[in-house]
């Protein structure tokens, strides 16, 4: 047993905290509130090889443990949410796949532009009636030849506007359902027939792109499908869901953690009946449950990560780690705009930005309920 | 073209907090950083191009970590003083200390932080550049031309700037302006981890014991405190011609304009 980061990791955590207090923190608030695309937080995450933490060296990644990527996606999400999920949409939903599933051409394809950040991914799975029912998307993939042609639309699709590459999940057979889904992989400026829909206006995370895509007779070479075999998508898709959550709790404690950070100087500063905030038990007791609670979620986050990197079944605790982080987002959020009283409702502060982020981290990549479902089928096994 | 750049191992200072009953430092808890000001000297000495740069650090084992974020900034090569011997050491044992490495490694540039942001005492630098007789200039902010005989450097003075030249080998120390503020890649941090640090103890350094670590320091503090500054405003009373009299006059005591 032991929880200590290595040397490297020390390393790490303190160059990606130092980055996010100076060039990412001083923008957030703008970034939110005007909806910028975060493109230079991200072209900066890129310079560092953040984008292609994910990805093994020879293909110019820098092929980082799960333990050091939790730690740049906790540090990342505790400075701007908005640029998390960006970052998180590529490292995790886009890149992942493509290594752990793709073929060695696709891998050589992709992959070092997707290191470098030439490329930003986006990952393509939802559909109006395809959500937690991932089973049931009506995205079409017909075979012709050597290319696939595929028609359909995915909605709320992370970096969906702005993504250079996109894995999109379509049906190859529908009537074998889940076992019909396949993955394919669009180079959107190079597809014709691919098209950029509505771009959703959000409560929370307003500087992320959240868009409708849409594909129209749309031709992909049958190179393009991920692992190069029909049916395999729901797998990967699955996969991808379970290393994403582990990235999705730590976001919730991130966004918990800069909440906290906020209440913990407010009440050290501000003084009601004569007295700083701190001085009353009421807010002490505050400050005890969102620290005690923010921790929890972290060492379930770590673990997930850690046990990940063992290689070992990860699945049951990344959904723990994903619904409980997102809670803490949710309550830390909640009480630190409390303690700021007025002062966390107006946009002067960040307390409102955290409390409208946090909502997300509830519903995307499973929702709460998913993933109750999904640590209770592992508890009671398939069958059940 | 060898540079060597001479870096500190610090507490964070924006996170320590002073125990205001013994004034000491209360350091549990802090984060240790490499020197804000030797991390810009170390920036701008890798800024220099075809130079081999090389990371030396005195303090504990610990001091490792700088010199790993120096190797993961991009420098060929990192050496460690560390020997029980140079536990103590005052700012003169210190810069005797790292001048026998100096010796030892024989670069073209020396180039050093202004301060350390503990200790604020802007000696080691200068001293080193004393003990091994080399020209330097302090309060660097800009190097304008660098050969391979001399370098040419701005540096801040009080009132503006001074140009210099210097000819090699020379010492520099620099302020924060020397360069732009950057960071690490991931690939940057494993290779850093891949590389070997040298550690030299003092038997590596051809060094007079006498001079080093607590007994070659003649500096000793004998209490450190949070100086508390009471101002007290002075009413003056009376008609228009008197106050502005007796205002004149305390002018005048505290030599605000001549009589």
């Amino acid at each position: 047993m032991d929880f200590n980061f290595t040397k490297k990791q020390h390393l790490l955590k303190q160059t990606i905290d130092e980055f996010c207090e100076k060039e990412i923190v001083p923008y957030a608030d703008d970034i939110d509130h005007e909806q910028i695309f975060p493109e230079k937080q991200i072209k900066l995450l890129s310079k560092m090889g953040i984008m292609g933490m994910s990805i093994p060296k020879e293909y110019g990644g820098a092929e980082l443990d799960n333990v050091s990527q939790t730690i740049i996606m906790e540090a990342v999400s505790k400075a701007c949410a908005s640029t998390s999920v960006t970052m998180g949409a590529h490292t995790s939903l886009t890149c992942f796949p493509l290594v752990a599933y793709g073929t060695k051409d696709q891998k050589q394809r992709f992959l070092p532009k997707l290191a470098s950040g030439e490329y930003l991914g986006a990952f393509a799975l939802t559909e109006p009636n395809a959500g937690s029912d991932a089973s049931n998307v009506e995205t079409t993939a017909v075979k012709d030849g050597d290319e696939y042609i595929i028609n359909g639309s995915k909605i709320f699709i992370t970096n969906g506007g702005k993504a250079d590459l996109i894995n999109i999940v379509a049906t190859t057979d529908k009537s074998k359902k889940h076992h019909g889904i396949s993955i394919f992989t669009v180079e959107t400026k190079k597809a014709k027939g691919f098209e950029i829909g509505k771009k959703e206006d959000k409560l929370g995370l307003r500087g992320s792109n959240t868009n409708e895509i849409i594909f129209k007779d749309m031709r992909l070479p049958k190179e393009n499908l991920v692992g190069g075999i029909e049916g395999m998508g729901f797998k990967i898709a699955m996969g991808v869901f379970d290393s994403g959550r582990i990235g999705i709790g730590v976001q919730g404690v991130g966004i918990a953690q800069a909440a906290f950070d906020k209440a913990l100087q407010y009440v050290n500063e501000r003084e009601q009946f004569g007295r700083k905030l701190a001085k009353f038990q009421a807010m002490q007791f505050y400050l005890a449950d969102m620290a005690t609670r923010i921790e929890a979620a972290r060492l379930l986050c770590y673990k997930a990560a850690f046990i990940k990197d063992q290689k070992k079944k990860y699945a049951q605790v990344a959904a723990m780690a994903k619904l409980y982080g997102s809670e803490v987002a949710m309550y830390c959020s909640r009480l630190s705009l409390q303690i700021h009283g007025g002062y966390g409702f107006i946009k002067d502060y960040p307390l409102e930005r955290f409390y409208r982020d946090a909502k997300i981290t509830e519903i995307y990549e499973g929702t709460s309920e998913i993933m109750k479902l999904v640590i209770a089928a592992n508890l009671l096994g398939k069958g059940f | 073209m060898k540079i060597v750049v001479c870096m500190k191992q610090v507490p964070d200072t924006n996170e320590i907090k002073i125990d205001q009953k013994t004034g000491t430092l209360q350091r549990e808890g802090v984060p240790s950083i490499m020197n804000p000001e030797d991390k810009h000297a170390l920036l701008a000495a890798l800024n220099i191009k075809d130079a081999e740069v090389i990371a030396l650090s005195m303090g504990p084992p610990q001091a490792e970590m700088i010199l790993r974020e120096a190797l993961a900034y991009g420098a060929n090569k990192a050496i460690l003083l560390c020997d029980f011997a140079f536990a103590g050491s005052d700012t003169a044992a210190t810069s005797y200390t790292l001048s026998k490495a100096i010796e030892k490694i024989n670069p073209d540039l020396i180039v050093c932080g202004r301060q350390a942001i503990d200790g604020d005492t802007a000696q080691v630098g200068p001293q080193i550049a004393e003990l091994l007789n080399l020209p330097q200039a302090t309060y660097v902010q800009k190097i304008i031309k660098l050969d391979n005989e001399k370098v040419e450097i701005q540096k801040e003075t009080e009132i503006g700037y001074d140009i210099m030249e210097l000819n090699l080998p020379a010492l520099i120390t620099c302020t924060n302006d020397i360069s732009e503020i950057d960071y690490p890649s991931l690939q940057g941090i494993s290779k850093a981890f891949e590389e070997n640090i040298e550690t030299w103890k003092a038997t590596d350094l051809k060094a007079d014991k006498e001079r080093l670590g607590l007994n070659g320091s003649p500096t000793w503090v004998n209490k450190s405190f949070t100086p508390t500054h009471q101002r007290q405003g002075n009413i003056l009373k009376g008609n228009v011609k008197e106050l502005a009299k007796q205002l004149a006059k305390e002018f005048i005591r505290k030599e605000i304009v001549k009589e």
